[in-house]
């Protein structure tokens, strides 16, 4: 490999489609993911929220799930669900339990308890309070975890590859990268998923400004 | 139910119990190269950590650093290092040092972050009680801040070595050992039983290190400060975040 170099630009600008093809799959599948254990989270979390006594029981089954390593969650499927999209979408989600439900939670925990009065006083319902009262004022600790939950499940797609080639996204290029001793395919995958994950955690911060205009006021550090 | 008898039939054969290939084998190369990566983590980030939380400067700087680092997959970092790796030491490149590498940078954050927040957590009126009482900073921070901080530095330790644990199995993909071996291997030959057998062991020997650290972290909580038990055991110190990659 001595006297070749680490990237080889040629290869790149040949192979732009594929890359953007690779790159749309890895961002499609991390955004199902995120989606879909969005979804369930918040219904964990509004469940918790109304009975507290769930709560310990969710947060100690998603720790767990989370404290396995996600090639062996991965694996672990195949012989079950075979090489389909749901094998790899399914750890994907799981893994974004326990920070999402945290996050809202803690989010809706946050909301003061002279707020929520005052809605109570000006005749909202509970539904309605729920959604113009307590939801915007979770906000910021929301999409905190939607931050973390998003650059850690584009992370893992690309451990997804080494199951199969048909859902890596980026992760088939440094799989491929690996398998020929061709530089080129590690670094484009790595860096791309690099960036993708730094691209998602400024657009929830976007986001999160766009929706939370009130806050705009006091800027501090993140 | 078939093949979850299977793989444990196969964990129960002695031939799986010897030999290079053998599970005390894989669970040394696994364990070890954890050990290794958490303790350089460590020597690196509990001294910034306790230098930063102390004097309360440059924590914004370490921890967005840290958090940085955290969004560089440890599956990217470990194929990153490989073709430098591969040039450098033909004999260790492969395997062994874009391992420890990606384990080792995988770690830092989670020490780093929870040290400094541990730090800063610690009342300052406590602090400033023990500088009128006469303390050196060294004092203030060995015999103040360290004990009082330490459950929340441990719990950074412990989310390190679990993701440590955890994320090593990626460790197989670049040839390394480690219980990784049978589920790279178990993929690769088509051999469902050493694939579960894999999951199994790494899974338990993550859950059993978050069990041993939170156990460790209770045990910690300075004496005076105890309370009645409360939390699960998997409840996380703060700012917590999985590995991406692990």
């Amino acid at each position: 490999m001595t006297g070749r170099p680490l990237v080889d630009w040629g290869w790149v600008v040949g192979h732009l489609d594929d890359i953007a093809l690779a790159t749309l799959q890895h961002l499609g599948i991390a955004a199902l993911a995120v989606g879909a254990g969005f979804a369930v989270s918040f219904g964990l979390a509004l469940w918790s929220v109304r009975d507290r006594r769930v709560y310990g029981p969710i947060t100690a089954i998603s720790g767990i799930l989370y404290t396995i390593p996600s090639l062996a969650l991965f694996a672990v499927l195949v012989p079950f669900t075979g090489l389909s999209v749901v094998t790899v979408e399914i750890p994907l989600v799981a893994y974004t339990l326990l920070i999402l439900v945290r996050n809202i939670v803690a989010g809706f925990d946050a909301v003061p308890a002279d707020v929520l009065e005052a809605a109570n006083g000006m005749g909202y319902t509970r539904g309605q309070r729920l959604l113009q009262v307590e939801l915007p004022l979770a906000i910021p600790l929301i999409i905190a975890g939607l931050r973390l939950a998003s650059v850690s499940t584009i992370g893992l797609v690309t451990v997804g590859s080494l199951i199969g080639d048909a859902f890596g996204g980026l992760g088939v290029l440094i799989k491929d990268g690996i398998a020929a001793f061709f530089p080129t395919k590690i670094y484009v995958g790595a860096a791309l998923s690099v960036a993708l994950a730094f691209g998602a955690d400024i657009a929830f911060i976007r986001l999160q400004r766009a929706l939370t205009p009130w806050a705009r006021a006091r800027i501090s550090g993140r | 139910m078939e093949i979850l008898a299977a793989t444990l039939a196969w964990l129960a054969d002695p031939a799986h119990w010897q030999g290079p290939d053998g599970i005390p084998i894989r669970f040394v190369e696994h364990g070890s190269i954890s050990v290794i990566a958490v303790v350089v983590a460590g020597a690196v980030a509990l001294p910034i950590g306790l230098w930063t939380g102390h004097t309360g400067r440059g924590s914004l700087l370490a921890v967005n650093a840290a958090n940085i680092g955290r969004a560089v997959p440890s599956y990217a970092v470990l194929v990153m290092v490989l073709p430098i790796s591969l040039q450098l030491s033909p004999s260790y490149g492969l395997d062994v040092i874009p391992t420890f590498v990606a384990m080792t940078l995988l770690a830092i954050p989670p020490i780093l972050v929870n040290t400094d927040a541990g730090l800063r957590e610690v009342d300052r009126d406590l602090v400033e009680a023990a500088r009128g009482m006469g303390m050196s900073e060294r004092q203030v921070l060995g015999r103040v801040e360290i004990p009082l901080a330490l459950p929340v530095i441990v719990g950074g330790i412990r989310t390190a070595a679990v993701q440590v644990i955890a994320t090593a199995t990626l460790g197989a993909v670049v040839a390394y050992g480690g219980f990784g071996r049978y589920i790279i291997d178990g993929i690769a030959r088509n051999d469902d039983e050493r694939l579960l057998a894999g999951v199994l062991l790494v899974a338990g020997f993550a859950i059993l290190t978050e069990l041993g650290f939170a156990a460790l972290q209770r045990a910690l909580v300075s004496p005076g400060l105890r309370r009645g038990g409360s939390g699960s055991p998997f409840q996380e110190p703060a700012e917590m975040t999985r590995a991406t990659g692990g």
